[in-house]
């Protein structure tokens, strides 16, 4: 890093470079960000600066007067941290100029999560943003630059598969079910069984606006838990086969035994629903739908590792994408530095760590 | 009779490469495993209508009548029905993957045709007796086998996201095919569209028929009988005696089968040798 003139630079540690106990150590829970920021703001030299802190990392983005400053905040770090210098120069993560402009972009994108893809980040980092933007702590340079990497990340998506396809067993459920009734706001659903997975997979069509919900459980009192957590209803375990003819989406999770949906069961069901198929969601372990089920015309089963095996071609579709996607966003990296290095005074970038 | 210095089979081909075009364009973002583009999918079958369009204007001032008088003409017109149909109500239906289909179709139904020369023989003007309500009552049942041919697309869409999911593959040109349920009703719709059309024309030819019931000939009565398997199937369908695949490989077969049934429908017409193909002799 030059000694001359102000610097757009990056610092701090991600899941790439810093073990979760060392992130943790970094974490800016329980007031630390405040007294953190507060520290920047008094910190001689420092012109511009956001913090981005989720559990994956935390980065400090900011434009300095002079390099001694980034070495100075190097040492708030520490201090936070509880660190020796040696020690967070082992998990750092140093850049500067274009290089830090293109791996904010990259975060942005998701490309640089640990969920690939992911679109949690680009709330974080647009929230981080938000921060410092209210606290007078951005100015010329972050303000283009984070402006630029909003933009950026939603081309990513557009542009290349990154985000394309879920990749945890409730979206994937959920996304299946979308490809069975499109508008899930007219589906019932039907959760046999209290279990934890169970319970998620739940949340995540509530989430999609699932028009109705029923929680049936062979003990009525969990059933009645589980639904009020939910915001559904609860019944009886023995209501199964009317409850089946009723519903479009059933997610089962219960420790039966045996299986509890028969393909008898399942049969007299669809009879019952003319042309509305039956999409059955077994989580269970042993399986809670008799596998010949799938064999029913308009059934449509999918079992745990059904999902798993999904969410993985899901994940490594995604990878596969990363290089397109880093492609794509060297080339706005370098034009957005182009934009921004008469300000901040450099002729590149390079890794410091 | 020519537009631009074209004649009407130039402009046929036109369309049918543009058609050509339209699947080309889909199947290579379907191979590199990218949603294609709306925009320019629907741009290609629009310039391939247009060309159609045109082709038919020529062919119908040459014959003076509607352009439905021999087995080329009919597969030409049944593709312009389903294209028309595609661009005028399709995107409302807003279903990926249903213009790419109906280029698919439409690229078939020309290229067969043109590639088929027996199947455009010369035939003299006004084929359908020059009576205005005959040649609409023709135009109308032509039209909705237009209407049958995207019911049985969206059947064979139907066919292959319920093979996705039941066989979970899920990737490739599966990934975009719509949801079980929007295929299940817009396939209802244009089936009821299609009968609807059908009964129309069918509706207007038996006034003519019951003045001269000697004029009710095979093409008359296959044309019945496709209306009475589709009708038949509708009932079945709002009685939930046929619905999901077997719905589906229905609509799909009987799609087949008008597509067969035109076959004695041209030979009832043109009972002699064909001959050059019209445009050679424009």
């Amino acid at each position: 890093m030059s000694d001359s003139g102000p610097v757009l630079f990056l610092i701090g540690a991600s899941h790439r470079t810093a073990s979760m106990e060392a992130r943790e150590k970094l974490s800016l829970s329980g007031g630390k960000l405040e007294q953190l920021q507060h520290s920047l703001r008094a910190l001689a030299g420092l012109r511009e600066h956001t913090v981005l802190s989720t559990c994956n990392r935390m980065e400090v983005y900011g434009v300095a007067d002079r390099s001694a400053a980034v070495e100075e905040l190097q040492a708030l770090l520490c201090g936070i941290g509880g660190m020796e210098a040696q020690a967070f120069e082992r998990i750092r993560l140093r850049e500067s100029g274009r290089a830090a402009i293109q791996h904010l972009l990259e975060v942005a994108a998701g490309v640089d999560s640990q969920m690939v893809g992911e679109t949690e980040i680009l709330g974080q980092v647009k929230e981080a943003y938000a921060k410092a933007q209210a606290a007078g702590a951005t100015g010329a340079v972050l303000n283009r630059v984070f402006q630029k990497a909003f933009q950026a990340a939603k081309q990513v998506r557009t542009d290349t598969a990154i985000g394309e396809g879920q990749i945890s067993v409730a979206s994937v459920a959920v996304e299946l079910a979308q490809k069975i009734f499109g508008d899930l706001c007219r589906c019932r659903v039907l959760v046999l069984g209290a279990g934890e997975i169970g319970e998620k997979t739940a949340k995540a069509f509530r989430s999609r606006r699932a028009a109705d919900m029923t929680v049936a459980s062979r003990r009525l009192d969990r059933a009645g838990e589980l639904a009020a957590a939910l915001g559904a209803k609860a019944a009886p375990f023995e209501q199964l086969p009317a409850l089946l003819a009723e519903s479009d989406i059933v997610v089962c999770s219960t420790a039966a035994p045996e299986a509890v949906v028969t393909p008898a069961i399942a049969g007299a069901a669809l009879r019952h629903r003319a042309a509305r198929p039956l999409f059955l969601i077994d989580l269970g372990l042993p399986r809670n739908v008799a596998p010949e089920v799938v064999e029913l015309p308009n059934a449509f089963l999918y079992n745990l590792d059904d999902l798993a095996r999904i969410a993985e071609e899901n994940l490594a579709h995604r990878q596969a994408e990363i290089s397109r996607a880093r492609a794509l966003l060297a080339g706005k990296a370098a034009a957005l530095w182009d934009q921004v290095a008469a300000r901040v005074g450099g002729s590149g970038g390079h890794t410091a760590a | 009779m020519t537009f631009l210095g074209l004649p009407d089979r130039a402009w046929f081909w036109f369309a049918a490469a543009f058609y050509l075009a339209g699947l080309v364009l889909g199947t290579a973002a379907v191979l590199r495993d990218r949603r294609h583009s709306h925009f320019a999918i629907y741009g290609v079958l629009a310039l391939g209508f247009l060309g159609q369009t045109i082709g038919l204007y020529l062919r119908g001032r040459a014959t003076r009548g509607c352009p439905i008088g021999n087995l080329f003409e009919i597969f030409q017109f049944t593709a312009w029905s389903s294209t028309v149909l595609y661009l005028v109500v399709g995107t409302a239906f807003r279903v990926s993957l249903l213009g790419y289909f109906s280029s698919c179709l439409s690229a078939f139904l020309t290229i067969v045709s043109l590639g088929m020369p027996a199947w455009d023989p010369a035939r003299p003007a006004a084929a359908l007796g020059g009576m205005p309500w005959v040649a609409f009552h023709a135009a109308l049942a032509v039209f909705s086998y237009g209407v049958f041919a995207l019911l049985a697309l969206t059947s064979v869409m139907y066919l292959l996201q319920t093979y996705s999911l039941k066989h979970k593959r899920l990737r490739g040109l599966f990934s975009f095919l719509p949801s079980i349920l929007d295929l299940d009703h817009i396939s209802l719709r244009l089936l009821i569209a299609g009968i609807v059309l059908m009964s129309w024309a069918l509706g207007i030819g038996a006034v003519h028929w019951l003045h001269d019931l000697s004029s009710v000939d095979t093409p008359k009565l296959l044309t019945a009988f496709v209306w009475f398997a589709y009708g038949g199937v509708l009932a079945l369908r709002l009685l939930g005696r046929l619905v999901s695949q077997r719905l589906a490989w229905a609509c799909v077969a009987l799609f087949m089968m008008a597509l067969v049934c035109l076959g004695p429908v041209n030979a009832s017409r043109h009972p002699v040798a064909p001959v050059a193909p019209a445009s050679l002799k424009s």
